[in-house]
């Protein structure tokens, strides 16, 4: 028998403020069932309530018939429901086999069975063709793709009849979204209902059967996927009718100066670079996980230096070592990475706005006064006031006030690593239109996205990486497959 | 640039304890029904709210500064043994304290921020070192004398226009609570309590991590030994002067509201944690509170003042994280 | 497992995996470092015309790490658990005093009073960890606080030693085994089995979870609650053992015993000399022992060569963070 899951009529307040209004949800076994909505919509609030890390205040949750309440994550994984958290659950210091089986290790005469658990994870990474990784190596050595896998191998050991994810592919390069997506179809064969939450338009349309959406808390509708379009979505999502156009791109004749070049430059993980980005030019930069996108980003800002080529701004050949020296410079850097690096959490709107000309221009230029309120608005920041955390802010807002704190110091090149990365619809757009806007004021753009969609409808030209270094470049507008053709090493000239 | 009077999160519970504390004082004491008694008590919390104050920049950027006690120990050690009475000498040994404390913030900063230790050892192995050391060379017992000129910075007091007589230590409180302020306020004040919440998203924003960590510690050496000079004038020489005043530091300032690991608090509410332990003592004094039971009752409410500043403090999280989603736009 | 419904190829696995060769962890380095500071104290004592290693030598190393080593042991389940305890010198004293007064020098009273000194330590301990994880208090101002506490119920109530133990009792604190004092063995059969309780154990496991990240174990369905708290109960009762053998070893319960000492600081030197890392999550007692008997034999050497007591604490200081420099150095290479 599949198992059917029920969550009727969930609410989840936090003192008095309801973040789940009466939200219904239907699981079945052997589906895939997409869970939308933009952030803040009550996803997570109801991911955690299915895994026992909140209490509902009203509403039930049954299992095949019977009513369930959890007390804790360890009752919902009892009831056989497993999490895959969009922020990585694991211990880095630990190993694989003991991440897999933390909370529930298997005891044998008093003891943890170390070597059972070894056998069993070796097992189940066999079963998903990863028999690469080492069960008994610390999860702090293996790359992120790899850490991915353990996250499902987690999940999956615990005997799930339902497995719900959070932004799965976040961390994923293309190829290993493509591993996922068969890992889903497989799981979803054997009888497992599969709760997938994401916000590319297009994972959902390739997986899920049916699909749910949420606005401010409740439940908007639940449809199959195929009598839904992208358009139908977004309208449920945001409420209205946003368009899915990108910003028109620069015109090539009214493209300024070179103002960043790269000639043979390298290091460690990238090399033999040689590009240019002129004012009012979006670039994009290609390439699955691995492949030198983000570690050329890097290397451009001072984190990792080049250490061989050169390095030109506005036609001059300099040396960054350091992100302040880039900084300095006029070099500005969008990490992928917006909590771990990009932010000071606790710190108010204000002093993260201002925390790139504090920390890097010289005292005078650093404390002259700049218009706050209008740097805020040129983003359109949503907040309380300017002496909100920004921790309490949405993804959108929160990447908004990091791209303000690069505008403070007008920058004269911008790299931005992943800027629309786990951020909804709207900001996306937000965040789009900006990048362009800079563009247009002169600004030379170096763009990073794994998004090919996004990368495709914003870059004016397209640079494509693999394995290190330039597998070649594409004009605006190229094919997905011309993208990809170029990322997995095809070469140039299968496809130019 | 607006200037208005905003107090940063978690200011308000422990002005309510120093309120109350007051309040108590006022009550309890007669001494206390006059702005001198009050000014005497000012003038007793002067040096731990100095060293509230030191200890507030390396806790705020997210360390732990041990060897505070220690030092004041040493600087008062110190200074006996050169001055050793003679008035003539007062000056330079004054300068000399404050360069020995400089030097030991420095050494506590390089170690952390050079050699990757937490500043937690680093600034035990630093209490061990100065205990040892200081007594090394005096040969286990302070010897020396301060002289009058010495001591006057910590016992006299000054004609003020318009106040009458004020304590020069709370004068030099004033100065350095004022200084405080406003480097808080700057740019670089802020970027010290960014380095606290995320030193990564600092260095990205070109901010100079090290140097930063490394002037919190500079500042709290040099204000321990400010405190030294004031101490080492009210109490006199003794071994036992700094004893556990490292402790007693760190509690005022996370009764203060300020967050152990750093990112989060503000100045004054450090030092008004400092203040508040002070009125404490000297409210359980006069209470009759013999004086063994005081340390019980001064555990008991650290633990209790704590807890209801984490607890209170995650309640409004939840509440703040909900209510963000009623959108305003940004104002300035 | 429920997707699995076809057996599934079984890959061989090395039944002690990890065979990573040698590698200088943080625990090796500290026995290379306990070796080589034997080797140099020896050659030192030796130039001034004495044996550092003869039975006394040994007995006296040995004595200096029993009590440390109790208390380091009890630190190091704690600072794995992410956690702290400052209160360890305090309740030492009070466990002296506990198990002293109530055996009143009858040697029937043995059992009651080690039974009641360990439950007081025990009661301590749940203190300590409800605090944290009830009053969300910070680790290290909660367990100051209550060093506070007792600190005031010692200062109200005793001036000095009280209570008397057994002259039956006391061969707990003076018989030995050729050079090494039963005591001692005791010590290192009670860091064996919390060895064993960590490495081996569920609630090991957990404890290294809760010290790695707090809300990875939480998410993974650890009690992570159930797990702090345990870990200071545990932390309590190594230091109640503590006062208990100081007790024997005094004849009579002492209230400043513990702080004279410096247990609170001490102990937390040795679990870092160790290697564990004071963030928690990483390390163990295997090292913290290595540690102890490092501090205890600089002692011993100083002591053999006469020098001024106030030189160890300096050396003590250098040592300290000269040793985690050392570390750090490494952790951040392998991270590069």
């Amino acid at each position: 028998m599949r198992t059917t899951i029920t969550l009727a009529g969930i609410s989840k307040s936090f003192l008095g403020v309801p973040v789940l209004r009466g939200v219904d949800l239907e699981l079945r076994g052997g589906e895939v069932h997409a869970l939308m909505g933009e952030n803040g919509a009550g996803k997570s609030t109801l991911l955690k309530v299915l895994a026992g890390v909140h209490r509902p205040d009203a509403g039930s949750i049954e299992i095949d018939g019977v009513e369930h309440s959890f007390a804790g994550p360890a009752d919902a994984q009892r009831a056989g429901i497993a999490i895959i958290h969009q922020e990585f659950t694991l211990l880095p210091h630990r190993s694989v086999a003991e991440n897999v089986y933390l909370g529930r290790e298997p005891v044998r005469r008093l003891r943890v069975d170390r070597r059972r658990m070894v056998e069993e994870t070796a097992r189940l990474l066999d079963w998903l063709g990863e028999d690469g990784v080492d069960p008994t190596a610390p999860v702090s050595a293996l790359p992120v793709a790899q850490r991915q896998v353990v996250e499902i191998v987690k999940a999956l050991s615990t005997d799930a009849r339902v497995l719900a994810m959070d932004e799965p592919t976040a961390a994923l390069a293309d190829h290993e979204v493509e591993l996922l997506y068969d890992l889903v179809r497989r799981l979803r064969q054997r009888g497992i209902a599969i709760l997938y939450v994401s916000h590319r338009m297009r994972e959902v349309f390739d997986l899920s059967d049916r699909i749910t959406v949420l606005k401010d808390g409740a439940f908007v509708t639940c449809a199959p996927t195929a009598e839904l379009t992208s358009a139908d979505l977004v309208r449920h999502m945001v409420g209205r009718e946003l368009g899915t156009l990108y910003p028109e791109r620069a015109d090539p004749a009214g493209l300024g100066a070179v103002r960043l070049a790269l000639r043979g430059a390298g290091n460690a993980r990238v090399r033999e670079v040689d590009l240019e980005v002129r004012a009012g030019e979006i670039v994009g930069v290609a390439g699955l996980q691995g492949s030198g996108r983000s570690a050329l980003a890097r290397a451009v800002f001072g984190v990792e230096p080049f250490t061989s080529g050169t390095l030109e701004l506005d036609g001059v050949a300099t040396r960054i070592t350091s992100p302040r020296g880039a900084v300095r410079q006029g070099v500005a850097f969008v990490t992928e990475d917006r909590k771990g690096e990009g932010l000071a959490l606790r710190q108010s709107v204000r002093d993260n706005a201002l925390l790139v000309r504090r920390s890097a221009l010289p005292p005078r230029r650093g404390r002259a006064a700049v218009d706050l309120a209008a740097l805020l608005e040129s983003v359109n920041v949503v907040a309380r006031d300017e002496h909100q955390e920004v921790r309490f802010l949405s993804g959108g807002n929160q990447q908004k006030v990091v791209l303000a704190k690069w505008l403070a110091v007008d920058p004269a090149v911008l790299v931005a690593d992943e800027p629309t990365r786990g951020i909804d619809v709207g900001a996306k757009k937000a965040v789009h239109h900006l990048l362009r806007e800079l563009a247009d004021r002169g600004v030379a753009v170096l763009m990073i996205s794994s998004e090919l969609p996004e990368l495709i409808g914003m870059s004016d030209r397209i640079l494509v990486m693999h394995d290190g270094r330039l597998a070649g470049e594409l004009p605006a507008g190229a094919s997905e497959t011309a993208v990809m053709a170029l990322a997995t090493g095809h070469g140039v000239g299968e496809v130019a | 640039m607006s200037f208005r009077p905003r107090l940063a999160e978690g200011t308000a519970p422990v002005l309510v304890v120093l309120v109350v504390l007051l309040v108590g004082l006022a009550i309890a004491g007669p001494a206390y029904s006059s702005p001198e008694g009050y000014l005497a008590l000012l003038k007793r919390a002067a040096p731990l709210m100095i060293l509230a104050i030191g200890q507030y920049f390396v806790i705020v950027s997210g360390g732990f500064d041990l060897s505070v006690g220690a030092l004041v120990t040493a600087g008062v050690v110190i200074a006996a043994r050169l001055i050793d009475g003679e008035d003539s000498a007062t000056a330079w040994v004054i300068l000399l304290v404050l360069a020995f404390g400089l030097l030991v913030g420095l050494v506590n900063g390089l170690v952390t921020t050079v050699l990757l230790v937490p500043s937690f050892i680093v600034t035990l192995g630093m209490l061990l070192v100065l205990d040892g050391a200081v007594f090394l060379w005096t040969g286990g017992a302070p010897r020396g004398a301060l002289s009058p000129g010495f001591r006057e910075f910590g016992r006299g007091a000054v004609d003020v226009p318009l106040l009458g007589e004020v304590p020069w230590s709370v004068l030099i409180l004033l100065a350095i609570l004022a200084a405080a302020v406003l480097f808080m306020r700057g740019g670089t004040g802020r970027a010290l309590v960014a380095v606290g919440d995320n030193e990564q998203a600092v260095r990205l924003s070109g901010g100079r991590v090290n140097r930063l960590r490394l002037l919190a510690f500079v500042l709290s050496g040099l204000l321990a030994a400010v405190a030294a000079i004031l101490l080492g004038g009210f109490a006199g020489v003794s071994a036992q002067v700094g004893a556990g005043l490292e402790f007693r530091a760190i509690t005022a300032v996370v009764l203060g509201g300020v967050l152990l690991g750093g990112g989060r608090g503000s100045v004054v509410a450090a030092t008004a944690g400092a203040l508040s332990l002070e009125a404490l003592f000297t409210l359980l004094n006069l209470l009759g509170v013999a004086g063994a039971l005081e340390s019980a009752v001064q555990g008991v409410i650290i633990i209790g003042a704590v807890a209801y500043a984490s607890l209170g403090v995650g309640l409004r999280h939840r509440f703040t994280r909900t209510t963000t989603k009623q959108p305003a736009t940004a104002s300035g | 497992m429920t997707v699995q419904e076809k057996p599934l190829p079984v890959r061989t696995v090395p039944a002690r995996t990890r065979s990573r060769g040698f590698a200088f962890t943080p625990t090796v380095v500290v026995y290379l470092a306990l070796a080589v500071l034997l080797v140099v104290g020896s050659v030192l004592v030796a130039l001034r015309g004495g044996v550092l290693l003869d039975q006394a030598g040994l007995l006296n190393i040995f004595t200096r790490a029993t009590a440390l080593g109790l208390v380091a042991i009890g630190q190091t389940i704690v600072i794995l658990a992410g956690s702290l305890d400052l209160s360890v010198a305090y309740l030492v004293g009070l466990t002296s005093l506990v198990a002293a007064e109530t055996m009143a020098g009858q040697a029937g009273m043995i059992v009651p009073g080690v039974l009641l000194a360990l439950a007081v330590a025990a009661v301590v301990g749940l203190v300590n960890g409800l605090v944290i994880t009830v009053l969300r208090a910070n680790a290290f101002i909660a367990t100051l606080g209550v060093a506070l506490v007792l600190r005031g119920y010692l200062e109200h109530n005793y001036t000095g030693p009280a209570g008397e133990v057994p002259r039956t009792f006391q061969h707990l604190g003076y018989d030995r085994v050729g050079p090494v004092p039963v005591a001692a063995l005791l010590m290192l059969g009670i860091a064996a089995m919390c060895w064993w309780l960590l490495t081996r154990s569920r609630p090991g496991y957990h404890l290294y979870a809760v010290g790695g990240d707090l809300e990875v174990a939480r998410l993974s369905g650890v009690r992570t609650r159930r797990t702090i708290v345990t870990a200071h109960v545990l932390c309590s009762v190594a230091a109640g053992l503590a006062g208990i053998y100081l007790a024997s070893r005094l004849g009579s319960g002492a209230p400043y015993v513990g702080t004279d000492a410096g247990f609170d600081l001490e102990s937390i030197a040795a679990v870092v000399l160790g290697g564990t890392l004071l963030a928690g999550g990483r390390g163990g007692v295997v090292g913290t022992i290595g540690g102890v008997f490092i501090l205890a034999t600089l002692d011993t050497v100083f002591d053999d060569l006469a020098v001024d007591p106030f030189f160890k604490d300096v050396v003590r200081g250098v040592v300290l963070v000269t040793a985690v420099a050392l570390y750090a150095r490494r952790t951040v290479r392998r991270q590069s």
